[in-house]
């Protein structure tokens, strides 16, 4: 059972309270793109196996949208954080790389600032 | 007019605890900026209590505000004054972002008391109900089963528990299951 913490609401809800959102930090490239970002948009995902990114939303709570960061293989979770961000924040980089140095995802990865 | 009916028009459940309809309860959503003064103003005139901190409600003698999200209340009043109160929070908030809706008639209003309480509630709910957890003045917006609720711990050890008015008889039966008197787990 995954239990994340509302950022909002400061709730440590379990996953019945919540909605996946699929993949975070989603660039959109809409009308106008090439037709190779849009396919790579709509279809190409990210499948790690250890840390990833995630949009969840607190259905059954405050309805806000917030960010996760776990690792898919331990169902250990690094943190949550807002949805106003285009990126992970600092903080939450800093919990993952004291747990899995080294790691990577997207073009986000440890030690990079 | 047609006279106003609660959902189940007083129907009661004795068991583990004791289930019922609350009966009519006036019910404004409240949306805006929860910082602003003019809100803070309207609320504690339209119901007599301050703007709750996260997770709480507070409670005045004639009405109540609870927090549903970071810009979001709901306010309790009297049933008939709803219709009058909500103009009212709409004109005080004239200006500002914000947004005030009587949503009593959409509401199903449920009070769960006694011994069982506790645990009645925690079996339908992904919530910790230890007393150490789950205070009085507490509020928390969650699931009742299949259908979102709402629900608050009075400091009589008393529960009131809101749910959209379609799922009202659902709720009820659902407590009125959970309540049943040989269905004790013991855990609270």
């Amino acid at each position: 059972m995954l239990i994340l913490e509302c950022p909002y609401c400061g709730v440590k809800a379990e996953e019945t309270e919540l909605a996946a959102g699929g993949e975070a930090h989603l660039k959109r490239f809409g009308p106008g793109s090439s037709d190779d970002d849009f396919h790579d948009y709509l279809f190409m995902r990210e499948n790690p196996k250890g840390v990833h990114f995630e949009r969840w939303r607190h259905a059954n709570g405050c309805g806000k949208w917030f960010h996760a960061a776990r690792c898919t293989m331990t169902l250990e979770v690094f943190g949550t954080y807002t949805a106003q961000t285009s990126e992970p924040t600092q903080e939450i980089k800093d919990k993952i790389a004291a747990k899995r140095p080294g790691w990577t995802w997207r073009e986000f990865a440890d030690g990079q600032k | 007019m047609s006279k106003a009916v609660s959902v189940l028009n007083g129907a009661q459940y004795s068991g583990l605890a004791k289930v019922e309809d609350a009966g009519l309860q006036g019910m404004i959503t409240l949306r805006g900026d929860l910082d602003s003064k003019a809100l803070k103003a309207a609320v504690k005139a339209a119901t007599g209590a301050e703007v709750p901190a996260r997770g709480a409600i507070t409670v005045a003698e004639n009405g109540a505000a609870a927090w549903m999200s970071p810009d979001e209340l709901l306010l309790l009043v009297p049933y008939e004054d709803a219709v009058a109160k909500t103009t009212e929070v709409a004109e005080a908030l004239k200006g500002e972002h914000a947004l005030a809706v009587n949503v009593s008639d959409a509401r199903g209003f449920f009070r769960l008391s006694g011994e069982g309480a506790r645990e009645v509630l925690g079996k339908v709910s992904p919530v910790d109900f230890d007393a150490a957890a789950f205070k009085p003045g507490q509020f928390r917006r969650s699931r009742l089963a299949q259908v979102a609720g709402a629900f608050w711990l009075n400091e009589d050890g008393s529960f009131y528990i809101i749910c959209f008015r379609s799922v009202g008889e659902y709720v009820f039966k659902l407590l009125s299951t959970a309540a049943h008197p040989q269905s004790k787990v013991g855990v609270y």
